[in-house]
């Protein structure tokens, strides 16, 4: 046992050869939808036809890859949905929502984890079990009081609920202000700052890689809803790309090559978010998720 | 009662600030005001905004939509009170309802097993030390992170019955690949097979709970002489159940709201085979616009969610460890 771990602890022979390949075996399922994604955004229509009823491996191997590469699809791809539109849809209720959710919850946060009152507790409590709420029971309601109000057609349903709070981010946001010391807040209190004051100028600057974690998962979720705009939204100007890459497939179910194009192109953005910020991304799941 | 009382006199003296009068007053008021009443409005305001949330967005939708279920309701006439009416269709008279139930539990326990038992072990591959680990949990990683709409779009591509890779892969084995999604009896097992493509997400959260699993515990198992897959038995897999168990209920409640993948993918079809409850619900609600009969179908889920979630509250005492 101590050779072993004198040996940093790294798996040694057989075992470790049998790792590597079960993980290199398990990691291309893993990777093959995107890859062939990518390879079918770049093939003609007769190169995507022409392995049918093929069975030579080797036939069939080849036509994998595209040959030669055929970038049209994309311009077709951003023509046809149109993409400048709904990008600027999808971003303008991004920012929206980033804003509203991470600012209202680190407020509300900051009650929770710094604040006495009472109720407190059971506030919490709630908070917690409305995360297990399933949306279907409220969903019919919310929808009646927001055509009652007129917001039905316009972005107003989709960013308005964003304001009042994430119970997520609140958790999670709770968790990360009750671990920082409390020396610092102290010491404005003594200096006379109010708690509004505490928590503008102490806390929320101390909370950035928190609110980073919480910015992002939101970016996430607006980019990807698409029941949102499928109850609220109406006019096809104002289409976020969720709905409108929808719409395509809808009405273009069969034109693979540029429904693949506009798939990579509703990835992309997601994916080098994701390599920018990798650490950002599993810790904040690891903590949202284990930690309870 | 009483401190709210006082509370709501300083507002409003403070609002008029103009006379020197009232600034006097205000003085004397906020020496009475305790110390813990301030505190506590204080505490208010700051959680003030989720509790308006969760009052306009939660609580009373919450209550209202049991009252929409005793309505016949289209949303363009006033609700008609018809009593237990949507009930009792519901339960008698409704076989896509009882259909959507089955899918929607047969889904919620093939796929919520099947992803936990992915997951971990994938976490435990992980976990050991090897070489490149980043990379591969980058790569497992990956796919959870794909918008469910370009995923939807993918998947539709790759199970496409006579060019899709799945059929082409399988090809080359000299099978003759199902109609997958056009298949009354595959279409389920498809969508099954989709989900675990996004079991990286639940690998994080089980590769976070396996780095907190002390390492004397290991050390003493080490000493008592047990080998890894004792240690895996009695060690590991103990301490990881209290995530296992969050994941267990997710998980349920996750696949009553499956929708997305079904409304884009088969639309329920074939034959029902995917009518998934949330998606039942949408089209009652937004299709036939039978918002009560919808709300109806929105309690009975909750009330299902709940007593499922309650029963896993219940066995938790059998089988999750939670730390000393």
């Amino acid at each position: 046992m101590l050779t072993k771990s004198s040996n940093k602890g790294l798996l040694q022979g057989r075992a470790r050869i049998l790792t590597h390949l079960t993980l290199v075996a398990l990691s291309i399922p893993a990777i093959l939808p995107m890859v062939w994604m990518i390879a079918t955004s770049f093939k003609t229509d007769k190169q995507i036809f022409a392995t049918e009823g093929h069975e030579s491996a080797l036939y069939l191997l080849k036509h994998m890859i595209p040959h030669p590469f055929y970038w049209k699809n994309y311009p077709a791809a951003i023509h046809a949905i149109p993409l400048e539109i709904y990008l600027r849809n999808s971003l303008r209720l991004c920012l929206f929502n980033v804003v509203g959710a991470v600012l209202s919850s680190a407020v509300v946060a900051y009650g929770f984890a710094r604040l006495e009152f009472k109720g407190k507790n059971v506030l919490f409590m709630i908070m917690i079990s409305t995360m297990a709420l399933p949306g279907q029971v409220t969903m019919i309601p919310v929808f009646v009081v927001f055509r009652w109000l007129g917001w039905y057609g316009s972005y107003l349903p989709l960013t308005v609920p964003a304001f009042f709070g994430n119970a997520f981010f609140i958790f999670l946001l709770t968790q990360f202000y009750k671990s920082l010391p409390g020396d610092l807040s102290e010491a404005a209190r003594i200096d006379g700052a109010n708690e509004w004051t505490i928590f503008a100028r102490v806390m929320l600057p101390l909370a950035k890689p928190a609110l980073a974690t919480c910015a992002l998962f939101q970016f996430l979720a607006t980019w990807n809803d698409f029941f949102g705009p499928l109850i609220y939204i109406n006019d096809v100007r104002k289409y976020p790309l969720a709905y409108g890459l929808q719409q395509f497939l809808s009405n273009h179910g069969s034109e693979w090559a540029r429904l693949m194009a506009a798939s990579t192109l509703f990835v992309l953005p997601v994916i080098v978010l994701f390599f920018f910020a990798q650490r950002t991304f599993i810790e904040g799941i690891a903590t949202t998720g284990g930690k309870n | 009662m009483g401190n709210l009382a006082t509370a709501t006199v300083v507002v409003r003296v403070t609002t008029c600030t103009e006379s020197r009068y009232s600034n006097v007053l205000v003085l004397r008021f906020e020496n009475t005001l305790s110390k813990q009443l301030r505190s506590n409005l204080v505490g208010y305001a700051f959680v003030g905004p989720w509790i308006i949330g969760f009052l306009v967005f939660t609580a009373f939708p919450f209550l209202s939509s049991i009252y929409l279920s005793f309505n016949r309701y289209n949303i363009v006439k006033p609700p008609v009170w018809v009593g237990l009416q949507n009930y009792s269709t519901l339960f008698h008279d409704d076989p896509q309802f009882r259909q959507a139930l089955l899918v929607t539990l047969r889904f919620a326990f093939c796929s919520v097993p099947m992803s936990i038992v992915a997951g971990v072990c994938l976490a435990l591959l992980l976990n050991q030390k090897v070489r490149g680990l980043s990379i591969y949990r980058t790569l497992f990683f990956l796919p959870s992170i794909v918008p469910t709409v370009a995923s939807a779009t993918i998947f539709l591509w790759l199970f496409n019955p006579e060019i899709g890779l799945i059929n082409q892969i399988l090809s080359l084995f000299h099978i003759q690949g199902p109609a997958w999604l056009l298949d009354t009896k595959w279409a389920p097992w498809s969508l099954i097979f989709m989900s675990l493509w996004g079991v990286g997400n639940s690998m994080v959260i089980y590769l976070a709970g396996l780095k907190d699993v002390p390492t004397y515990l290991y050390e003493a198992a080490l000493i008592d002489g047990a080998n890894s897959l004792q240690r895996l038995r009695h060690v590991t897999l103990p301490m990881l159940t209290p995530v296992i168990f969050f994941n267990l209920v997710m998980g349920v409640i996750g696949s009553f709201q499956y929708f997305t993948e079904a409304y884009m993918m088969t639309k329920g079809g074939p034959e029902d085979a995917t009518l998934y409850y949330a998606l039942y619900l949408f089209m009652r609600a937004w299709r036939y616009l039978d918002m009560g009969y919808a709300s109806a179908l929105a309690w009975v889920l909750f009330a299902v969610v709940m007593s499922i979630t309650l029963l896993l509250f219940r066995s938790q005492k059998k089988w999750v460890h939670y730390g000393s």
